[in-house]
């Protein structure tokens, strides 16, 4: 079983790599038929960008897709710059040059892995899975009986800031910034999942493709890792199970094959203001206006708002905000799959939680003044007079401006590259305890309003630590535990793991009434007439 | 008692920082707690996982290092080496002199050898303080992963109790193999039933511990290295082995203060108050004998629990407000391997004269529940509990109130701690009692009114 365990391991490594190195494995040569086609699809009225392209880049070889994409930029903003300058605005070319270099590289890819996209899919995705697989039921047999078997964690590389989690931190963060800001430079890893895409649907996949598939795949197998880990704990098994569902129906093959019957592909368990494109005129005019939709593009929109306005407050208060983070989330999802062998690296100095709660709540702030400013502009679309301009600028601030800023600062760079890449690191819930909006939303209906609280048990607590150490979102519990006060606390996402890693028997997550649940016990039981009733 | 300005206390374990703690939240006198053993207060009994892998020494200890500071607790690493009553002078290792107005000894305890040969040699040791948990380190200084070189390949534990077993689990994580000599016929046995006994033996062995009971250690044999490489058992068997863990029970860390005017049996002797036979010298957690036991209650009892509760109680009598130590019910818990025990009252190794039992075991044979009560009155008397997690104040309110084994029975569910969608097992256990009483009772509901108290109950 050991050597399973070890080939597993061989395997997963072998997959990342053969899937990294398909970035740098695809030449380029468009040919003009198919610039032509993709021209005339496209509709560009720019025939300058068009004669530069055949003139510099059409029929010639480029072994790169960093030579390919920097050629195809110069052409796109060439041109765009002469139109311009003659002020030809309906030539310019409004599509980035990182999405025409994407578009284009997908159509005249050349190479080993163009031509054999089976072969390299096996050996990069399909082997990574064989191997995580092996990797994860090994520990069946190895980790000995059920039971909670956090052995060596702080022994190994992978679980302990070694060389390995600094390797898998880089991996992750250089992952996250090419999806985000260089999507012309990873056609090759998205032309890997072509295969799958194909099964049912033309046009090759998209960069989102590969990473909604690449987010349930590793899902699935770190989810089983879970389970297996937990086996002997029905709450961590059927919350495992829970959240690994709702990851792949609903945000990924709910979106995926909705479109395929010319409906909307959206994600129905994502609320404001983690969707915080929700109000976007885009996105409510593409809801409203395109008529294949018909009835349902109305549906998403009431349900949006009331998911995020009547359902998500009403079971906060019933369930606490664990019925959403650790349930149904897709980011606390992956936390609680992927980011579980690193939960024990949240920090639980006080200073960390100061920063939590003036870092999450401006979050909160930020979203909901971008959100009102994006909903009147989109309003403003949707009522403006024939012949008028909508109204973009509020109070002198640009919708358009914290719109983009908030998606680039928020969106991309602190739920993506912070949020996940600094699992290694600093812990699996970097964004869920000090980004994400819709925590701090519910983290107040949880800490003043809401039947859920950690119970501790008595006086049965021995100050171990386990709690605190595997509280991934850095909660000191063993401070409210050995004073024998219930922990409620706003950004607790109710994993339960304090309560499954407690030797003693003395933590339980419940909903109960709210009378009593911020409570102050005598310390220890027996000496029964002494409270506490200090900040000591 | 004098006026007080300075409280010193000696020992930085949980008896003697719950006292800081508690003389700080009433008084504004100056605290010092010496310890000659780490800078900052840990939790002893998660030593075992810093070992293991699962937390770093840092985690164990529940304070920040600012907290200390914060709180006007002065820290001071150094030896006590003797203790002047009538000056109120300690003698401190590094520091020299060092004086009083009020002393608090919470030295805790040290593992006990009993004089077998070879109980000193290299690769012999007991698990205990910080440097018992370094000292193992460089005892086993073997394989992290499974596919390192193997160094040491058995270890023997001996004596049955709850140290041994954690010394057990610690080295299996390390694949040691272990042999574990038992004086009794059952493990743990001067404390648990026979069923429990055998419950825990079963779920031992099936983590390959070879267990060998009604077996004690004879003599310790040394390499020519002077290291130990065998030990010979009573029953003349030699096993060998690398390392020996001697886990037979703990006593009063006292040898430093022993032959002084300090009254001393096994323990330092303290009064209801926690008063030494010296003014304004007090004694707490796992050193304290008491002269004349609570009701029910050992005159010395080294757990956490009793620690924290004598520090509260310290506090409050060396800050002017005369507490007696009444430490009310009897509770405790462990984990052996990967199963919770807790009890709650009064439940001895054997059933006593007027005492009935009811014992329910899970099929699985890795959970159970074993509740004691008066045959005559049918007064609920205490419970053990296996692989199924209880309410303290539940249990706690059952207790103080003399209720009925009847009435526990019907009202398990409100006691079940248990986290979330784990099966409910009281059907089960009350089918069973039904059956073996003939009694027809039908389990109550869960009611939040009845476990809270709440005034609206």
């Amino acid at each position: 079983m050991n050597i399973v365990r070890s080939f597993g391991g061989i395997l997963v490594a072998i997959g990342m790599l053969v899937f990294t190195a398909s970035m740098f494995l695809v030449s380029f040569n468009l040919s003009e038929a198919k610039f032509n086609s993709f021209a005339d699809i496209k509709g560009f009225q720019s025939d300058s960008f068009s004669n530069l392209m055949k003139e510099r880049v059409v029929g010639n070889d480029y072994s790169t897709v960093f030579s390919f994409s920097s050629a195809v930029s110069e052409c796109l903003e060439e041109a765009n710059g002469v139109h311009k300058q003659a002020e030809e605005w309906d030539k310019v070319i409004w599509d980035s040059s990182k999405e025409m270099a994407f578009s284009l590289e997908k159509i005249s890819a050349k190479g080993p892995l163009a031509d054999n996209k089976d072969l390299f899919l096996f050996f990069s995705l399909i082997l990574g899975i064989i191997g995580g697989l092996m990797h994860v039921i090994a520990g069946i047999q190895l980790d000995g009986p059920a039971g909670i078997k956090n052995h060596h964690v702080y022994h190994q590389k992978s679980t302990n800031r070694g060389w390995i989690a600094y390797v898998v931190f880089a991996w992750l963060i250089a992952f996250y910034v090419f999806l985000y800001f260089y999507p012309n430079l990873i056609v090759g890893w998205v032309m890997l999942v072509d295969p799958i895409h194909g099964l049912y649907a033309a046009g090759g996949a998209s960069q989102w493709f590969l990473y909604g598939l690449l987010y349930c795949v590793v899902m699935l197998v770190m989810g089983l890792r879970m389970i297996i880990k937990y086996r002997h704990n029905k709450y961590q098994i059927v919350r495992t199970i829970s959240v690994v569902f709702f990851q792949v129906v609903f945000a990924f093959l709910l979106v995926e094959i909705l479109p395929l019957f010319n409906l909307p592909g959206v994600d129905l368990k994502n609320a404001w203001p983690l969707d915080y494109d929700f109000l976007y005129d885009w996105n409510v005019k593409n809801l409203l206006q395109t008529e294949s939709y018909g009835k349902f593009g109305v549906f998403v929109l009431v349900w949006g708002i009331v998911l995020a306005l009547v359902l998500v407050p009403i079971f906060v208060y019933i369930f606490g905000k664990r019925w959403y983070c650790s349930w149904v989330c897709g980011c606390g999802g992956l936390a609680e799959t992927l980011g579980d062998p690193y939960r024990q690296h949240s920090s639980k100095s006080l200073f960390s939680w100061k920063i939590e709660r003036w870092l999450i709540h401006s979050v909160l702030i930020f979203a909901i003044i971008m959100t009102t400013l994006v909903g009147l502009h989109t309003y403003s679309e949707l009522n403006v007079a024939p012949g008028e301009d909508p109204q973009s600028v509020f109070l002198g601030i640009s919708a358009f401006d914290v719109r983009q800023m908030y998606g680039f600062l928020i969106g991309s760079i602190f739920s993506g590259i912070v949020g996940t890449g600094f699992y290694p690191i600093f812990g699996n819930r970097m964004w869920c305890r000090f980004g994400c909006p819709l925590a701090a939303y519910m983290g107040f209906i949880q800490r003043f309003k809401s039947r859920f609280r950690i119970t501790t048990n008595g006086s049965q607590c021995i100050s171990c630590g386990n709690c605190s150490t595997y509280c991934e979102q850095g909660i000191d519990v063993r401070w409210y535990a050995q004073r024998g006060q219930n922990i409620v606390r706003s950004s607790c996402v109710g994993c339960g793991v304090c309560s499954a890693v407690c030797p003693r028997g003395v933590l339980k997550l419940e909903n109960g009434p709210e009378e009593g649940r911020i409570q102050n016990n005598p310390i220890v039981i027996g000496n029964g007439e002494i409270t506490f009733n200090s900040d000591l | 008692m004098n006026e007080i300005r300075h409280v010193v206390i000696i020992g930085n374990g949980i008896s003697g920082v719950t006292a800081a703690r508690h003389i700080r939240k009433r008084s504004d006198y100056r605290i010092t707690i010496i310890s000659a053993e780490t800078d900052y207060f840990f939790s002893r009994t998660a030593l075992m996982y810093v070992y293991m892998g699962h937390m770093k020494f840092e985690h164990i200890q529940p304070y920040e290092n600012c907290f200390w500071k914060k709180n006007r607790i002065d820290l001071l690493r150094d030896r006590v080496e003797s203790v002047d009553y009538s000056s109120k002078t300690l003698k401190l290792k590094d520091k020299g002199d060092f004086s009083y107005d009020a002393l608090i000894l919470a030295v805790g305890s040290t593992p006990n050898k009993f004089g077998w040969p070879g109980q000193d040699l290299k690769g012999v040791q007991g698990l205990y303080s910080f440097q018992d948990l370094e000292k193992l380190e460089e005892n086993t200084h073997a394989p992290l992963t499974p596919l390192d070189k193997r160094m040491v390949k058995r270890a023997v534990i001996v004596g049955g109790g709850l140290i041994g077993v954690e010394l057990a689990e610690m080295l299996l994580t390390r694949n040691i193999e272990i042999t574990f000599l038992v004086r009794e016929d059952r493990f743990w046995g001067n404390v648990l039933p026979k069923q429990e006994g055998d419950l825990i033996a079963r779920h031992m062995r099936k983590h390959h511990v070879d267990l060998r009971f009604s077996t004690e250690l004879k003599e310790i044999v040394a390499d020519e290295n002077g290291r130990c490489k065998s030990v010979i058992t009573s029953t003349g068997e030699e096993i060998e082995c690398e390392v020996v863990g001697l886990t037979a029970g703990v006593s009063p860390n006292i040898s430093f203060l022993k032959d002084s005017v300090l009254e001393t049996q096994r323990g330092v002797m303290v009064d209801k108050l926690l008063r030494t036979n010296q003014e304004d010298v007090f004694a707490i957690g796992d050193c304290a004998q008491f002269h004349e036991a609570p009701f029910g209650r050992r005159p010395i009892e080294q757990v956490w629990y009793t620690g924290k509760m004598m520090g509260e109680v310290v506090a409050k009598t060396i800050t002017g407000e005369e507490t007696e130590y009444a430490p009310g019910h009897w509770f405790n818990s462990a984990k052996f391997f990967d199963i919770e025990y807790q009890t709650y009252g009064t439940v001895l190794a054997n059933l006593q004269s007027g005492e009935r039992e009811f014992y329910w075991e899970h099929k699985s044979g890795e959970i159970c529940v074993h509740v004691i009560y008066e045959e005559s009155t049918r007064k609920f008397l205490g419970i053990n509990t296996f692989g199924i997690r209880m309410r303290h104040e539940v249990f706690d309110q059952w207790l103080r109130e003399g209720r009925s084994i009847e009435h526990v029975i019907k009202h398990l569910k409100d006691a079940n701690f248990d986290p979330e969608l784990y099966s409910s097992k009281e059907g089960q256990i009350v089918a069973q009692f039904n059956a073996e009483n003939g009694t027809q009772i039908i389990p109550k509901k869960r009611s939040w009114k009845r476990i809270l108290n709440l005034a609206s109950a």
